[in-house]
């Protein structure tokens, strides 16, 4: 049983998606028990094979029993071990916050939901564990189609938001798609690591099609993960869908991306490449510079919650971007650091989202006046996002910023080093101006929708348990991850020093 | 003349080129939804055909092993049994691979052409739900001309 733990990762939420599609239709009550034990096998899974991965180091597992490169395996390093439960751990939270959230928002399709959740859930995972490069396309393309089914169940702007997010999605899945065409061509070979060592044995890095099928795997990702100027898709998708779909998507899906695009430099390409041959640093971390501020720019101009929360994923994006091509080990540690620390607390103030709407009925930031007194256990756990969000310790937030500026600093980035300073200040900016809202109240407002509901008798309208949990629980991660980040860390310290990054320095 | 080679002996990737900025150039301009998703369609063709392209060699067949190629001397254990010798010899396994008569150029990759089977799967099941969305896209706005709902959202607030 343990042997398999990598396989069960996805294997548990793609089964019960399968069940659930065909026992679902008719006993609506089976869902939310379904998908939670789908999620929690998972999660265990996960469990067992990062403790596995951290006593024995890499562990592979040969589908049928087939060995690369004619079958096709997982692959499970330090690297994606750490993704992987980070995926796992934020799909089950969102879940139990779907209890009541799901038959709210999508009434007439809960079966439906949950099994598109599962299916999406299960594509990511497998973009994560997978070690073939194909196999990568096609979950890549599973968790697409899924995350469009999933945003247009929402609002009327939602369904013209996932029609824009599935013509974007498709054109950068067929460039990653082509990239991976270019390195047949080359190299004969489909999985990762025997590409790798194509590349080296035959010293095909001077080649122009390696050069082709780095540009085009890089851009189709970029496109993917939202980097700043291609990242139309986002908001409106994000924004409008149900609050379910923003509170899974919103933190995995970018983040997901950002593993492939570094396991790509560093597994399949090799940072020699990426990093001293052709020596982009300087350009990509500008761009970065400059996503970085203007995503931070634009969240602030907005005046609903999920919009500011949108663009905030979209310069945290910059912050990965930028911190992988720095060409450092303490840039990649922060950047590898910061794909945890960020899904959770993404996770984090979305759940805080989507807590403030159905409770009501809203939107925008002057709907929080006086949640302090009225909701003081959910605003506990949305600073602790927030504060996250902002980098103040002990939160994990501080901690990824900490190690991605220290490599900033130590390749040279100044630029780099204060973008990211700007858009912490940036952040500080927008959440106080919620905290003061929610604390003092904008104004004195009267005949607000949300002062006739289900206020209780002492005043406080607490949402209920099966949402303010997974807030809680999350928040806790968040301080968890922080306090415990040299552990943490120390997992990624392993997996980046095999590689040689950041060793010439001329 | 260079131009000229250059053309001739790669003339398959310069088709799946303009082919796919066909699509592309569909997918940002038009501005009717369907006949975006009709340039995405194109699009992922024109990946597809690169991939099938990769795949083919001059005067390749398909990688199908026939039985003479098996057992290339199919009388042969007869014929030398007419000749006197008594050993009735059954090859080996290893003996067959041995003598197998494979030339691998004389048969196409078919690697490329399985890997399009899954895109050509995943390029369908793209394209019906972006027709869904469609279609429920226009059940709201009441149109699928791009510039006519944006137009409509815009009067909504």
């Amino acid at each position: 049983m343990i042997d398999q733990s990598p396989a069960l990762i996805l294997l548990a939420p793609f089964l019960l998606a399968i069940l659930l599609a065909l026992l679902g239709i008719k006993r609506e009550w089976l869902c939310f028990p379904l998908v939670i034990a789908g999620l929690a096998i998972s999660v265990a899974a996960s469990v067992v094979t990062l403790l596995r991965v951290i006593d024995e180091g890499t562990i592979q597992y040969f589908f049928g029993g087939w060995e690369p490169p004619f079958g096709i395996n997982l692959r499970v390093d330090g690297l994606n071990a750490l993704v992987a439960l980070a995926v796992s751990t934020v799909s089950l939270l969102t879940a139990i916050y779907s209890k009541r959230a799901v038959p709210a928002e999508t009434s007439d399709k809960v079966s439906q939901f949950y099994t598109l959740y599962l299916l999406s859930v299960t594509g990511l995972l497998g973009i994560v564990l997978t070690g073939d490069a194909f196999n990568l396309y096609v979950l890549i393309e599973i968790s697409a189609l899924t995350s469009y089914a999933l945003i247009g169940m929402g609002s009327r702007r939602a369904t013209l938001a996932a029609y824009k997010y599935l013509i974007m999605g498709t054109i950068g899945a067929s460039f990653y798609l082509l990239g991976v065409g270019y390195l047949y061509i080359k190299t004969g070979s489909l999985n990762m690591y025997d590409i790798q060592e194509q590349i080296v044995a035959n010293n095909l890095h001077g080649s122009p099609s390696i050069f082709v099928a780095f540009v085009v795997i890089i851009v189709g990702v970029w496109i993917k993960m939202a980097f700043f100027p291609l990242h139309s898709w986002l908001p409106n998708s994000y924004a409008y869908g149900p609050s379910t779909t923003s509170a899974l998507l919103g933190p995995l899906v970018t983040k997901v991306m950002i593993y492939v695009m570094i396991r790509m430099i560093l597994t399949v390409f090799g940072p020699e490449f990426a990093f001293d041959q052709l020596d982009w640093s300087n350009i990509i971390v500008w761009m970065s510079v400059i996503a970085i501020l203007a995503a931070s720019i634009s969240a602030l101009a907005q005046a609903s919650l999920q919009k500011i929360l949108a663009f905030l994923i979209i310069a945290e994006v910059g912050y990965m971007v930028g911190g992988v091509w720095l060409a450092d080990k303490m840039g990649m540690i922060g950047s590898i650091y910061h794909i945890i620390a960020d899904a959770f607390m993404t996770l984090c103030v979305f759940l805080f989202a989507g807590i403030i709407f159905t409770k009501t009925g809203r939107h925008d930031i002057s709907a929080m006046e006086g949640l302090f007194t009225k909701m003081p256990l959910t605003m506990v756990g949305f600073l602790v996002g927030a504060f996250s969000l902002i980098g103040i310790p002990p939160t994990a937030g501080f901690f990824s910023k900490w190690y991605l500026i220290q490599g900033g600093i130590s390749s040279g980035h100044y630029e780099y080093v204060a973008a990211l300073l700007i858009s912490s200040l940036i952040n500080a900016v927008i959440f106080f101006r919620i905290i003061e809202i929610a604390y003092f109240g904008s104004k004195p407002a009267e005949g607000h929708g949300y002062h006739h509901n289900e206020e209780q008798k002492d005043g406080t309208m607490e949402a209920s348990f099966s949402m303010l949990f997974p807030l809680l629980i999350t928040a806790a991660v968040l301080l968890g991850i922080g306090l415990y980040n040299q552990e943490v860390v120390e997992i990624i310290t392993n997996f980046v020093s095999q590689f040689n990054i950041g060793a010439i320095i001329l | 003349m260079e131009l000229l080679e250059a053309l001739s002996t790669k003339f398959n990737y310069w088709i799946y080129i303009i082919i796919m900025m066909i699509g592309l150039y569909a997918m940002i301009s038009k501005n009717n939804l369907v006949k975006k998703l009709i340039g995405m369609s194109i699009f992922q063709t024109a990946i597809i055909l690169f991939y099938v392209s990769i795949g083919v060699k001059e005067g390749a067949t398909i990688p199908i092993l026939y039985h003479d190629q098996v057992h290339p001397s199919h009388g042969y254990s007869h014929h030398k049994a007419d000749t006197g010798h008594i050993e009735d010899h059954h090859p080996s396994h290893e003996e067959i691979v041995a003598n197998l008569l494979i030339e691998p150029d004389d048969f196409g990759n078919p690697l490329p052409h399985v890997l399009m089977l899954t895109a050509i799967v995943v390029g369908v099941a793209t394209l019906g739900v972006g027709l869904a969305l469609t279609q429920k896209i226009y059940r709201d706005f009441g149109s699928i001309e791009e510039s006519e709902i944006l137009e409509s959202i815009k009067s909504a607030k």
